[in-house]
């Protein structure tokens, strides 16, 4: 069996609206991430799926509470200081360009994070953002680096996105519905960086998506939420060859099959 | 209910050599063009459905816009029932646009927070001029299936499954042979993708509808399209039944395209995945000089 980079127990989330009633987000959640795996949450919209991976960033809203069985990472049980500690964690957005200051240069974004995360400045910060947008593919990595994130095609400011996440030096990437946006050919070149960079630099993956095909292609293991509760987990090829919960077996039903023969 | 005034056989709309262009500038300054669509010409029959899919950037949005008249064609033409759009008068278009209806991507914004299900069909009913307007606005939502007390409530009361029937109540209560439809699932869940699929095929059926469906989900296109028209670079580089386009795509951009597809069947999607990830994928150049060059019958390819 192998190591669970991130184990979580018994999370629940809330959040107060306006009115004072408290609907609850996400109900005694469970989920491990293996150390190196590609873990897929599918469900629909408002099961919670964007809400879980915001609780394990702490950014949820500010109306939120959320309160927590056991958190282990890496081995370690970070209860107590998950809230002050920074753990070697970072997100990817399905918007990439919501994420980037529109009048910061593709650089500048990525020479703050190397200064904060890895306290190198000046040209020696600059070789480092040339490297990062090298490690994710992009051509051209000196030029891109003077560009507004408007002036990217939208594969590449995704690129961009994961390159200013890697700089952080992450474990564990969350990944937002990170090709929902894009259309087929370059979403496939997305996922195919993504399982590079767990190829080749282990990086552990939990990636949020709709798109059971997502799923197929890149995933290991694929946890099924529904109305903020996890009603089914399991390996990928197990879960898609025989689905337990009902759940799982209508959202597979709904799912429609593009090369298959013709439709009726 | 609303027929079309064409007879059968001849194109409901016909778009000849549309060109759009904007002019914006960069960062010195100096102003430039871009072609957003070029010269692009289409025919969308009476009771069919027209796909338009592509990559973000590509154009398809843009066309949508220039055939509606939303956005004037920098040249070229577009017939609707026989007559040339581009060169009528505002008020005379007017008339045109209530049968030309269009509906988004996001249907929370583009409906009315403070007006009711019902209110928001009202509205471009009684601009219509319909006799009942009620009446007409109510047979609309019920449609779609919106009905009872259901039509007194307000969007934030409604899903997005919900949200995006009222706004296509909109669009039929005023009697359209044409609706543009823009990423109108993509914002959705997969089962409401389907039942929205679903519901647009059978009002086309009812009402003898005709779409333009703008999408790059290519599952969703092949469930509801007759005819697909792949757009790269603001050109068509190839246009055909749908079946023809998906069984056996000719141009290099559209088998890159649905090469890309990832089914929902692990064993397949890795080995794909795979593949996808090893090929180097340079950017494809179009021939300026190209056209459209009829393969087979109504199998049109860029060469």
């Amino acid at each position: 069996m192998s190591n669970n980079l991130l184990r979580i127990q018994g999370l629940n989330v809330s959040i107060t609206n306006r009115s004072g009633q408290t609907v609850q987000i996400l109900r005694d959640v469970s989920v491990s991430a293996q150390d190196g795996g590609i873990l897929g949450i599918v469900g629909e919209s408002g099961s919670g799926k964007t809400m879980l991976l915001r609780s394990i960033m702490r950014i949820l809203p500010e109306n939120a509470t959320q309160g927590w069985g056991a958190i282990d990472f890496d081995g370690r049980d970070v209860r107590e200081d998950f809230a002050r500690s920074r753990l070697p964690i970072s997100m990817v957005f399905q918007d990439p360009l919501t994420s980037f200051n529109p009048l910061r240069r593709i650089g500048g974004h990525l020479t703050e994070v190397i200064k904060r995360f890895q306290g190198v400045r000046g040209k020696a910060a600059h070789e480092l953002a040339v490297q990062a947008l090298t490690q994710v593919e992009i051509p051209e990595p000196a030029r891109v680096l003077g560009q507004f994130p408007h002036e990217l095609s939208g594969g590449m400011r995704q690129r961009a996105m994961i390159a200013m996440a890697l700089l952080v030096q992450p474990k564990l990437l969350l990944a937002d519905e990170p090709t929902t946006a894009l259309d087929a050919t370059i979403q496939a070149q997305i996922l195919a960086l993504l399982a590079k960079l767990r190829q080749e630099e282990g990086l552990t993956v939990m990636l949020v998506t709709h798109d059971l095909g997502v799923v197929a292609a890149l995933c290991d293991r694929m946890l099924v939420m529904k109305d903020g509760v996890v009603v089914e987990e399991g390996d990928v090829e197990a879960v898609f060859a025989s689905p337990q919960h009902p759940y799982t077996r209508q959202l597979l039903d709904a799912t429609p099959n593009v090369m298959g023969g013709a439709h009726e | 209910m609303s027929e079309a005034e064409v007879p059968l056989g001849l194109p409901l709309v016909r778009a000849t050599d549309v060109t759009k262009t904007f002019r914006v500038r960069d960062r010195g300054g100096s102003a430039r063009h871009i072609t957003a669509v070029d010269r692009v010409s289409l025919e969308v029959f009476p009771g069919e459905t027209l796909a338009v899919v592509g990559e973000s950037g590509s154009g398809k949005s843009t066309l949508g816009r220039a055939i509606l008249q939303l956005d004037t064609p920098t040249s070229g033409s577009v017939e609707f029932e026989g007559t040339e759009l581009t060169t009528l008068r505002p008020r005379e278009r007017r008339a045109f646009q209530r049968k030309m209806q269009i509906i988004f991507q996001d249907p929370y914004a583009s409906l009315n927070p403070g007006r009711t299900a019902l209110q928001q069909v009202l509205e471009p009913v009684q601009l219509a001029h319909e006799s009942d307007p009620v009446a007409r606005a109510t047979w609309a939502l019920e449609q779609v299936g919106i009905t009872g007390e259901q039509v007194h409530k307000l969007p934030r009361a409604f899903s997005g499954g919900q949200r995006q029937r009222i706004a296509i109540a909109r669009a039929i209560s005023v009697r359209p042979s044409l609706i543009v439809c823009d990423e109108p699932v993509s914002a959705l869940d997969m089962s409401i993708q389907a039942q929205i699929t679903v519901l647009l095929r059978e009002l086309q059926a009812e009402l003898g509808l005709s779409y333009i469906f703008i999408s790059h989900d290519l599952a969703v296109v092949r469930e509801i399209a007759h005819q697909t028209a792949v757009m790269y670079r603001g050109r068509i580089v190839e246009l055909g039944a749908t079946e023809t386009i998906f069984g056996s795509p000719q141009h290099p951009y559209t088998k890159r395209l649905l090469g890309a597809i990832l089914v929902p069947d692990p064993a397949v999607a890795r080995v794909r995945l795979q593949q996808l990830s090893a090929q180097v994928s340079e950017p494809l150049e179009l021939d300026p000089a190209g056209g459209l060059v009829e393969v087979s019958r109504g199998h049109f390819v860029y060469r």
